[in-house]
């Protein structure tokens, strides 16, 4: 019994591990229409950056807003220089964005090396929270608390601010946007900063747990894929309750079936797609 | 009339050139080249239906690929022999392939590309972590080549003989399939898709025909590979081979029967090259993708043209306005 509540604990904290990564991919691919394939490549460079940063003696949460901060930079630059040029040609943006990842990940195996890093735990979350006689690891609940506090935000600047409003607007209708004066490529920018600095903060929070190797991005991908085809394009609330289905289909497939845990992780992927296909939250795009 | 025989010629010292490789070649290792060459040219030809003839970009070409060679190699080991193994990896493959088109046709454009790269995933993940069958990352061992009407494909030039008459009948097959009335639906159903449903074509049906052309010769270059390279491991399943494939798609130019050719020779050659000075080829794989995209979106040899016509005429500016500038000055 403990041992299920134990791997449920795990499954929502990996759930929010995944909605750090897939919200600005759904942003992303919501307004500016790119499937960023070096979405991955954003969490664990960020979680590389962490490592760095903490190496150096930093305090851990500082490392993950630091490396937050340097990503989004890095990601508004690759917009602003590169995607930019290409708007409007979908095919070439993906590729882009493809051949980037490939030099992302060379370049981490050069500087950090194959090994795997695995960050100790924040000391004053090293512990156990005991509720109810139950022994929760006090690190992946931090990450949920964390998780549902950068969605919260990330709602409340959606629906409840001018900027998010530009946003939807920019969502529904990028050439009417246009015209009533909204600079939706200024948006387009800073929703490609934003999508990469979430990530980018995701990969070091979720460092102490998934631990950084070469290969997490190729990991983290298709999970961002999978959760946004979930929970469809552009929805934040697709994207939350997509990453805490996967999270938990995750889990669970591989404590029971480890053999075929990556496929079932597709499964609802495939159901969705031929009973549903524009997502559970999405909206049929004409 | 002209333009045909000159092509005719061409097609025919091509075709020489290449059954006369060995000979002038000599070096074993360069045999090997040439045959990689015409195993991932026939990938690259079967990628191009969907990319280039049916505007389908699809990433998921590596677990079809990986697919063919997987059923074949696991028959192998199991003891079957090379004509039922072949056979049975090729009818698995147009299953994979009929499963994936129905799946990733529900949409085209991105939705199309996100969604057979995430089914290609799904492959790379029953290779790498479904251990007791595929044996993980261990891959399976392939220890024999067939020996059609008993003759032993070995060494490599017999093997490369073998490689180039399966890319022969590839790229006939391509040629006509590419200008029957089918290829034409399906360029139509690229262009102008709605046109095309409105005269009551069924779009659905003929793009799903294709993804299964595509699929079928895709399992044909998988099996040449394992044969190949007596070996296959889940790398070959890897987003990295569908993205390679691409790239001999898009650097060659689509839509073409040569480009797709000329593609896989490049890339192949570079991944050769590059892999023998340094260990780098995936970040060399990816400033490539980068450059091409930025600087020649139309493919690498209409690129580099359009490129040197641009240089010749600036060359030529400065040098004018350069005579200009002496002769106002005398």
């Amino acid at each position: 019994m403990n041992q299920w509540l134990i791997l449920a604990v795990n499954s929502i904290a990996l759930g929010g591990l995944l909605f750090l990564l897939s919200a600005g991919f759904s942003l992303i691919f919501g307004l500016m229409r790119i499937p960023n394939l070096m979405h991955g490549s954003f969490f664990m460079l960020g979680a590389y950056f962490g490592v760095s940063i903490l190496a150096n003696g930093y305090n851990f949460w500082l490392a993950a807003l630091l490396s937050g901060a340097a990503m989004a930079v890095i990601g508004a630059l690759v917009e602003r220089f590169l995607l930019r040029r290409l708007a409007g040609q979908e095919l070439a943006q993906v590729l882009l964005t493809l051949g980037l990842s490939f030099v992302v990940a060379d370049a981490c195996l050069m500087v950090w090396t194959g090994d795997p890093v695995q960050p100790p735990t924040p000391a004053h979350l090293a512990g156990a929270l005991r509720v109810a006689g139950l022994f929760f690891p006090l690190y992946r609940v931090a990450v949920i608390v964390i998780a549902v506090v950068v969605a919260v935000a990330l709602w409340l600047m959606v629906d409840w601010t001018r900027l998010g409003a530009m946003i939807r607007a920019g969502v529904d209708d990028a050439p009417i946007a246009r015209v009533v004066g909204i600079r939706v490529s200024q948006l387009f920018t800073l929703i490609f900063a934003l999508g990469a600095g979430i990530a980018a903060f995701g990969g070091v929070i979720g460092a102490p747990i998934l631990s950084v190797y070469p290969g997490l991005d190729g990991e983290m991908l298709p999970l961002a894929l999978i959760v946004v085809i979930l929970g469809g394009t552009g929805s934040l609330l697709g994207a939350l309750v997509g990453s805490f289905v996967i999270g938990l289909i995750y889990n669970f497939g591989q404590a029971m079936l480890p053999d075929l845990a990556y496929v079932i992780l597709f499964l609802p992927m495939v159901l969705v797609l031929v009973l549903r296909p524009q997502g559970l939250f999405g909206k049929v795009v004409p | 009339m002209k333009t045909l025989a000159l092509e005719r010629a061409g097609i025919i010292l091509g075709i020489m050139l290449l059954a006369t490789l060995p000979f002038w070649v000599g070096n074993a290792y360069y045999i090997n080249v040439a045959s990689q060459i015409l195993l991932f040219a026939v990938l690259a030809l079967a990628l191009n239906i969907l990319v280039g003839y049916g505007g389908l970009v699809s990433l998921g070409h590596a677990g079809l690929f990986a697919i063919a060679g997987y059923t074949a190699a696991l028959m192998l080991e199991n003891g079957y022999g090379h004509l039922a193994a072949d056979l049975s990896a090729l009818a698995m493959v147009l299953v994979a392939a009929a499963v994936f088109g129905v799946l990733a046709l529900r949409t085209t454009g991105i939705g199309f590309l996100m969604i057979t790269l995430a089914l290609g995933q799904i492959v790379w993940g029953v290779a790498y972590r479904w251990q007791s069958l595929t044996h993980g990352d261990n891959g399976v061992n392939v220890s024999s080549r067939p020996e059609p009407f008993g003759i032993s494909l070995a060494g490599p030039e017999s093997f490369y003989f073998a490689t180039l008459i399966v890319f022969l009948v590839a790229i006939a097959a391509m040629a006509l399939f590419v200008r029957s009335p089918f290829g034409a639906s399906l360029r139509g159903t690229r262009d102008q898709a709605r046109r095309m449903n409105a005269l009551g074509y069924n779009v659905w049906l003929i793009r799903f025909v294709a993804f299964l052309v595509s699929g079928f010769w895709t399992g044909v270059a998988g099996l040449l590979f394992i044969y190949y390279n007596g070996f296959i491991s889940p790398q070959v399943a890897a987003l990295q081979t569908s993205a390679e494939a691409l790239l001999m798609v898009i650097s060659g130019g689509t839509a073409t029967l040569l480009g797709p050719i000329a593609g896989a020779a490049i890339v192949v050659i570079m991944k050769n090259v590059v892999s023998a000075y340094v260990e780098r080829w995936n970040m060399a794989l990816g400033i490539i993708f980068v450059l091409i995209i930025t600087f020649m979106p139309e493919g690498l040899v209409p690129g580099s043209v359009r490129l040197a016509k641009l240089g010749w005429q600036a060359w030529r500016k400065t040098g004018a306005t350069g005579r200009a500038a002496r002769e106002t000055a005398s």
